[in-house]
């Protein structure tokens, strides 16, 4: 069994972001991470794998990006991934990343596919969804657990106000969230110098077109200042007259 | 045609279908086009009715057994035979886990631009421009969509609903629908409770709440207030609350009315998840505290002392 | 000249700083208060590889070199040099002195499972009257045939408790001065070993420090490292690369503690305006910035020194010395800085305090370092 992980590569969620006339993200002094949804995704690949006595052979993370994705790719294959793939072009939109990644993989024969709910950056939220589209498999969005056993997959999926415990076949795409693993996985001294004994291809784009783009960047205006008030009756009474809220 | 992908919780539609409804007659306006509802699941006809109030002019309904789980790809062929038979140009979902989860489909499908989490009305619709947040919350975009098709995920409660009667014609399509692939072993549903995506009113607790033992007035707050209940991060990974409830950059991004900040301390992360809030009150010991820069109103002291004040005023006035 | 790291040192740098700022984070005031051992970090610091980190492959340890050691300690002393100073006596001590002066068999043997992080490493050679000068040692092993009698106390011993295999520095001749000291490899549940009770200190009270009673504990003949009469020479080499680490030790202090004031003086206001933005704050951050970015460079050029295999007791004395003294001042600082808020535990700044004095104590006080500079430039 092969798993494929969808790798993002994000400005670190702390960044103060800022863009250059408005037309382009200013990349000046900023830390680029895995996208942290992708992080907690390659870290249960990597247990599932570890607790599957074999089953799962291999762990593939892949990246549309330019070269300079590839120190954060890298931390990937520390963190225990097997190989990594990159799809040599610059992301432009959710539905061209899609496409280059389906036509990466496709005959490759991934088993689970697995993809961040979210990217802290355009938050675009599609990739997972589109790629089992376009390779006509079984998509499972909002994956908070996932178990192998008995070569079933057992999929833990939120829904509104609750959750589900679904049974579902390879092949699948899941796109994870928050809950599927807690805390992202450290790498160790022999992963990092693993690292870059690991292959990581570079596959060149299928020029997959995009469907829209990002014309006019802006930052949200100033607010005013708080109002401050005594007490909960002063509250109460700014809250249903002044702002009419309550 | 704006083909709007609804949802319903036992046969009654969820909230954020009339809003999405309403925003789908205000799209359709300005395109000079009309609205489909798609209603999947056994959906009683004076309810599929209540649809037109806000701006449907033609409701379809789905009903098969094979629909009673949501199988993604059986999801997806269903909606598209919509799309087809209608001739949709513009296919609206929620930005809630169902809609994030199948309309990504629907683009690859139709080679459609996916935009998500979009709140506000296009800019223009020739060319068709639309405004989203990027960053989580830390700044806007305006998208241009190239792609003839449009699907966009609306986030809930930015829009509001908005009534525009029209006499609903109630349709029902008849598909073969596949069996689904994948199986429900279980299912745990809480009822009654007022969603976090849904909730107009949200009451919400940080560490500054000292210990889970002390939600009973956050609860009790929410409950008054007909809101929902939500956390900071620190909250959720001490377990004083489940991870459901914690909104935050990786976490739930909520767009409610008004948002109560109650000893939290709005770490960046945190401000990420619940800045599109309309009104933020905050109350807070520390005057410091980065949760004042983001907030509408505030009260500068201890939560423990103040809560039980503020539900005591909040039930006089509803009173 | 380079100035960039590698990609692997910015890994292990990033690894270092996600366990810091992530685990030991946690409890690091409540171990502090009660003075308890970090059980569960050391062993994912054996599990991350950072026991064994400057261990070569071949001795089953992460075959990195100085620079990345460097770094590493840094991150994970801006947030708890009580589990740093166990990192560092296992790396740069007890492991760096076996990898270089043990024979075969001994590597085999202690190394091994020591870069593997599975067991734990001590240094000893303090004595209740020998601290600083090293060559008065009164603990005694008499050459008995084919094993030596080993008697005498040794004290200040971080991981004295923790440890399963010691390093322990001895007379055999004290009739000849230093030329009769020798180093023993000791396995701590030898019978006649006791160890004392747990030292009560100011700062790092999280890492165990104990005295260690030898009372005619058999040591094998074939334990002795390197030839009769090399045990001096031993310490003293050894010392040199744990300098070092130390010194990295004291500048995670003394950043972490300057992190922290700038985290602070942004947030915090007074007279209507951040106190950053006030002269007397702003211009402190800037003295402590500039002492740190010295205090990196020195100890980089010590690690650099060491890796192309250079003299490097030198730059390493003048990098511990200056980086433990600047601890002291930036910390202090850092307090000051923070006020009222500062001196209570919650802020983190006093324990960086308590825990700098300490690195101008041990591994060669700051007057020690002041010999080795002054006696190369003046000899």
């Amino acid at each position: 069994m092969k798993i494929l992980v969808c790798i993002s590569v994000v400005p670190d969620t702390t960044t103060k972001v800022k863009f250059i006339d408005g037309k382009e993200f200013d990349k000046a002094g900023v830390q680029w991470i895995i996208n942290p949804w992708d992080e907690l995704a390659l870290t249960r690949a990597l247990e599932l794998k570890e607790a599957s006595a074999g089953k799962i052979e291999k762990i593939t993370v892949v990246n549309v990006g330019a070269v300079e994705a590839e120190a954060t790719i890298r931390k990937a294959l520390a963190m225990g991934a097997d190989e990594a793939i990159r799809i040599n072009t610059t992301a432009k939109d959710t539905f061209s990343v899609a496409g280059e990644i389906s036509e990466a993989i496709k005959d490759q024969g991934f088993d689970v596919i697995f993809s961040g709910i979210e990217s802290s950056d355009f938050n675009g939220v599609g990739v997972g969804g589109m790629i089992a589209e376009i390779l006509d498999i079984q998509s499972v969005s909002a994956v908070s657990g996932i178990d192998f056993a008995d070569d079933v997959f057992k999929v833990k999926r939120d829904i509104d106000g609750g959750f589900e415990m679904l049974e579902v076949k390879a092949p699948f795409v899941a796109t994870v969230q928050k809950g599927i693993a807690i805390d992202p996985r450290i790498p160790n001294m022999r992963g990092i110098m693993m690292a870059k004994k690991k292959p990581l291809n570079v596959v060149e784009s299928a020029n997959c077109e995009p469907l829209s783009e990002y014309v006019q960047y802006e930052m949200p205006k100033p607010k005013p200042p708080v109002k401050l008030v005594e007490n909960a009756a002063e509250l109460v009474n700014v809250l249903h007259n002044e702002a009419k809220m309550l | 045609m704006i083909l709007i992908y609804t949802q319903n919780w036992d046969g009654k539609f969820k909230k954020l279908s009339y809003e999405l409804v309403s925003y789908g007659a205000a799209i359709a306006k300005q395109m000079n086009t009309e609205v489909v509802a798609l209603s999947i699941g056994n959906v009683a006809n004076n309810e599929l009715q209540s649809l037109g109030k806000y701006g449907a002019s033609k409701v379809v309904s789905v009903n098969d057994p094979n629909l009673s789980v949501v199988d993604n790809k059986i999801y997806a062929k269903t909606i598209s035979e919509a799309v087809n038979k209608y001739n949709a140009k513009v296919i609206l979902f929620a930005n809630n886990n169902e809609g994030k989860a199948i309309a990504p489909r629907i683009s690859a499908k139709f080679k459609a631009a996916l935009i998500t989490g979009v709140g506000k009305l296009p800019k223009s619709v020739e060319p068709f421009v639309i405004c989203k947040k990027v960053y989580t919350g830390k700044a806007s975009v305006d998208v241009k969509v190239n792609s003839d098709i449009k699907v966009l995920t609306l986030f809930q409660n930015s829009f509001g609903v908005v009534e525009a009667p029209v006499d609903a014609e109630i349709e029902t399509l008849e598909l073969t629908i596949d069996t689904p692939t994948i199986k429900v072993i279980e299912q745990s549903k809480s009822t009654g409770k007022v969603l976090l995506n849904d909730a107009e009113i949200v009451v919400s607790g940080g560490r500054g709440m000292k210990s889970g033992d002390n939600w009973a007035g956050i609860e009790q707050l929410a409950e008054i207030l007909n809101g929902g209940t939500a956390c900071s991060r620190p909250v959720s990974d001490e377990g004083w609350r489940p991870h459901g409830e914690h909104v935050g950059q990786t976490g739930k991004i909520i767009a409610p009315n008004v948002y109560f900040a109650l000893g939290i301390s709005g770490a960046i992360q945190h401000l990420g998840g619940v800045s599109n809030s309309k009104c933020i009150v905050a109350i807070n010991t520390d005057k410091e505290a980065p949760i004042f820069e983001a907030a509408d109103y505030g009260i500068i002291g201890d939560v423990h002392k103040i809560l039980p004040e503020l539900i005591e005023e909040v039930k006089k006035l509803k009173s | 000249m380079d100035f960039n790291f590698t990609e692997e040192q910015i890994m292990i740098r990033d690894a270092a700083r996600d366990f810091a700022q992530r685990e030991l984070i946690e409890d690091v005031i409540e171990r502090d208060a009660k003075a308890l051992y970090p059980t569960k970090h050391v062993k994912r610091l054996a599990e991350l590889g950072f026991l064994g980190m400057m261990t070569s492959e071949k001795y089953d340890g992460g075959g990195m070199d100085t620079i990345s050691y460097v770094l590493a300690m840094e991150e994970i002393s801006k947030v708890d040099s009580s589990v740093s100073v166990i990192m560092s006596v296992c790396n740069s001590l007890v492991n760096w002195g076996l990898e270089t002066f043990a024979n075969e068999e001994q590597k085999e043997k202690y190394l091994k499972p020591l870069a593997r992080g599975e067991k734990i490493g001590a240094f000893l050679l303090s004595e209740p009257e020998a601290g600083s000068d090293a060559t008065k040692q009164h603990t005694l092993a008499v050459d008995k045939g084919d094993y030596y009698l080993l008697n005498g106390t040794k004290n200040w011993i971080t991981n004295g408790d923790s440890a399963h295999t010691y390093l322990v520095i001895a007379h055999t001749h004290p009739d000849k001065g230093h030329r009769g000291i020798n180093a023993f490899i000791v396995d701590k549940d030898t019978p006649g070993i006791t160890v004392g009770p747990h030292e009560d200190k100011m700062g790092m009270r999280s890492s165990d420090t104990h005295s260690v009673m030898f009372n005619d504990v058999k040591v094998p003949k074939e334990n002795r490292i390197g030839e009769d009469g090399f045990g001096f020479k031993f310490a003293m080499k050894t010392l040199d690369g744990g300098r070092i680490g130390i010194a990295a030790q004291a500048l995670g202090i003394a950043s972490g503690a300057m992190e922290r004031a700038i985290a602070y003086s942004k947030e915090r206001k007074a007279f209507g305006k951040p106190i950053a933005e006030h002269q007397s704050v702003a211009f402190k951050i800037a003295d402590m910035a500039v002492k740190i970015e010295n205090a990196r460079n020195l100890i980089l050029k010590a690690a650099w020194l060491k890796d192309q295999h250079e003299p490097y007791g030198y730059a390493s004395a003048l990098a511990k010395y200056y980086a433990a003294e600047i601890a002291m001042e930036v910390t202090t600082e850092a307090v000051q800085i923070l006020g009222g808020y500062g001196y209570t535990k919650e802020y983190h700044v006093e324990r960086l305090m308590r825990e700098a004095k300490l690195t101008q104590i041990y591994e060669g006080t700051s007057e020690i370092q002041q010999i080795v500079i002054s006696r190369t430039l003046l000899r």
